[in-house]
């Protein structure tokens, strides 16, 4: 399956195994503008896969209100740029409801599905990366799945998972990643980082897309300079695994986290600064942060503007190579 | 009500089309059937003469809890409060017009509602007093209630977003097979905000069993309704969404009634949402940091005081030979007295748990949130004379 065919099938799954749960948003019912609920209209009705209005305030509010009744409610913004609008709705409403009742209420049953990342030529509207906008906020938990198989059994996962969820998907992978994905029902924990390669000289972290990117760089930084990278996949950016961080880090003595969003107060800065506060003893060089700059998302300069392997490659490098006494 | 045809009527004339349609037949007429102390309509009012007397009764203790608190807040005893003069009939009417298993969301000028389903006056006084026996834990400022028990959703302080969270919940609440409602309060300040377009919008074109209560009282803080929208008031924009709408006048508790039951009849059998526009008046301030006199006139407020719903049932219960002075002095009296009693017993108890600061932000402790408390109890036992521990109740 590729990305997208495997959130589908996620989908069919939460559907059959919970009558109470419904997916909505904007285009859903024809199977959605990235083919995401492709016949989950036809299986299981008009009364559980519909569109709705086009207001994405309304979408968070509603899916809001059917979660605080006991129904499970999938929500889909049709992409992660559009998500403000709903903002309020998530920061003051969801994240909120179980702590401000005192455990009367919550919105446990609520996710809310958005394509997130670069496309190639999404400009500004089509290609952020919000994710650290919501990582501020106690009480919500924020999912990032980079492979198809992570992304059936994180999705699940964030289906049932007691709190409130927000799904970023990494839309360039929709089509072009593809791998074996169980037809069957399986979860991934959340708050679980995914070692995907094991190294011993440098931990380098990212999430979604960014783990295809760095993977090539760590191969070819692997070759060039004779060492080994340990790449982690994050998953969970909220509430995230700090266990699997600082164990490869304290190992390795170096880090580089990487990132589409921009540098200025993306998650790369949460996790150096924790880092630095935890495993300062064992670090060997600076942390690097190889993110997105602190623009908007241009056009036609996307290739200038992306994180991309040869920025993670050159960071390797430096921070292989660095020096104290040359300081 | 059919679905809204596509506009047909074509114009030829540019003059015709810019006309804008403000003639009377375009105005939702006010629903009123209590005139004088006397039920003045040819639709019944299904309602026995003990509920008035509980409703009308709960009205007053409303407004003597009201007149207390709110002097308590001026003496600094809680931190804030707002009070519901000139609303308590929209409360109780409608109140009594639900069943239990309707699910209300209410903004926070409604707790006559509650009330009416059982939270008592120790319960209001002890939320507002952050101790240990607030449900909420003591996280949220004083008249933000909420009972699960009571199937009342807490309150939030943020204007509006509990409207299209009732859309969501009535649709849910259909699908569940449910013979119930969801009940969604607000003022006419709130809807203004987008949430209420997504709303009224999200339940009408997706069929929720939801009615939507306006509690439209001329004025959000200091702006009055002429600064809120210039078109037909809140039931207007019902008609426009595609939707059953009524206006009611807000100070006719049987009018109230009457329509919220029919609209209950509506929401739940025929699945489809109901908006009812209650037209009132703010007596009070808005709150106890605002002071009215510097934005309106008293002589604007004292016809309200005189027509208020309270005097205006109270007439039609004499009238029946159900009520006199007798009667309303002790009602007065017990309530006075409850409110005392339920603030004496609220000041000794303790505040809620320090750990509870940590809990719920999520089902469970998070590594950081476990982190986060052991840091601050080391921190507190470093400098125990510092901070207000002894308030607070013991960790067990």
């Amino acid at each position: 399956m590729n990305l997208v065919t495997a959130i589908n099938d996620g989908l069919r799954v939460a559907l059959e195994s919970d009558p109470t749960s419904c997916v909505f948003g904007e285009d859903v019912a024809f199977g959605g503008v990235f083919r995401a609920t492709t016949g989950l209209r036809e299986v299981f009705g008009g009364k559980r896969v519909f569109n709705t209005p086009l207001s994405e305030q309304g979408i968070a509010g509603f899916a809001i209100g059917m979660a605080a009744v006991g129904s499970t409610a999938i929500a889909e913004i049709q992409f992660a740029d559009y998500i403000f609008p709903a903002f309020d709705q998530l920061v003051n409403e969801a994240a909120k409801y179980r702590y401000r009742s005192g455990n009367e209420f919550n919105v446990g049953k609520l996710l809310v599905r958005a394509p997130y990342g670069a496309v190639g030529h999404g400009g500004h509207y089509h290609s952020q990366s919000p994710e650290a906008y919501f990582a501020h906020t106690a009480g919500l938990k924020v999912v990032i799945p980079s492979t198809p198989y992570e992304a059936k059994g994180l999705l699940l996962a964030s289906i049932r998972d007691p709190n409130p969820v927000i799904f970023f998907e990494p839309k360039a992978l929709y089509r072009s990643s593809v791998e074996d994905v169980p037809v069957g029902d399986y979860e991934i924990p959340l708050s679980k980082a995914r070692i995907v390669k094991e190294g011993k000289d440098i931990t380098i972290i990212g999430y979604g897309a960014q783990i295809q990117v760095l993977t090539e760089a760590a191969k070819v930084a692997e070759e060039q300079l004779g060492i080994t990278c340990e790449i982690i996949d994050l998953r969970t950016i909220q509430p995230w695994d700090k266990t699997t961080v600082f164990a490869s880090v304290k190992k390795t003595g170096r880090l580089i986290i990487s990132h589409e969003a921009p540098r200025n107060c993306g998650f790369a800065a949460e996790v150096a600064a924790s880092v630095q506060e935890s495993c300062f003893p064992y670090l060997e060089a600076p942390i690097q942060r190889v993110c997105g700059y602190d623009t908007p998302f241009p056009l036609i300069f996307e290739k200038f503007y992306l994180p991309d392997k040869f920025k993670n490659l050159e960071a390797i490098r430096q921070t292989i190579q660095y020096d104290f006494s040359d300081q | 009500m059919a679905a809204m045809e596509d506009s047909s009527k074509v114009v030829t004339h540019f003059k015709d089309a810019l006309i804008v349609p403000n003639r009377p037949e375009h105005v939702v007429p006010t629903y009123r059937i209590l005139e004088d102390g006397k039920l003045n309509t040819p639709d019944k009012v299904e309602i026995s003469d003990e509920e008035v007397i509980r409703c009308y009764k709960g009205m007053v203790t409303l407004n003597e809890m009201d007149s207390k608190l709110y002097d308590i807040q001026r003496q600094g005893l809680i931190s804030f409060y707002m009070t519901s003069y000139g609303e308590e009939a929209i409360h109780y009417g409608s109140a009594a017009a639900l069943d239990m298993g309707d699910v209300v969301f209410a903004q926070y000028r409604e707790v006559g509602v509650l009330m009416y389903r059982g939270f008592t006056v120790q319960n209001v006084v002890d939320q507002c007093y952050s101790n240990i026996r607030d449900l909420g834990k003591g996280r949220q400022m004083p008249i933000h209630y909420g009972s699960k028990e009571l199937n009342y959703q807490t309150i939030s302080s943020t204007l509006g977003t509990q409207i299209p969270n009732a859309a969501g919940a009535g649709y849910a609440m259909k699908m569940q097979g449910k013979p119930n409602c969801a009940v969604c309060y607000f003022g006419d300040g709130a809807a203004s905000e987008g949430d209420f377009h997504a709303a009224l919008n999200f339940a009408a074109t997706l069929g929720s069993a939801t009615i939507f209560i306006c509690r439209n009282n001329k004025w959000a803080i200091s702006t009055p309704t002429r600064d809120q929208y210039r078109g037909d008031a809140i039931a207007g924009r019902g008609v426009a969404y595609g939707m059953h709408t009524i206006r009611v006048d807000g100070n006719d508790f049987f009018a109230i009634y009457n329509a919220t039951k029919e609209a209950r009849r509506i929401a739940v059998e025929e699945g489809r949402p109901v908006l009812i526009e209650t037209m009132t008046y703010r007596v009070g301030h808005h709150s106890t940091s605002d002071d009215f006199t510097r934005y309106r006139e008293q002589k604007e407020v004292s016809p309200w005081q005189k027509d208020n719903p309270i005097t205006r049932l109270r007439l039609w219960l004499e009238n029946q030979g159900l009520w006199d002075n007798n009667k309303n002095d002790q009602l007065k009296k017990e309530a006075r007295e409850s409110v005392i009693a339920a603030m004496k017993e609220a000041e000794v108890l303790q505040k809620p748990k320090i750990s509870d600061l940590f809990t719920d932000v999520y089902d469970k402790e998070t590594d950081q949130l476990r982190s986060d408390r052991e840091k601050l109890f080391q921190h507190l036992a470093k400098y125990p004379n510092q901070y207000p521990i002894d308030i607070h109740l013991p960790e067990s």
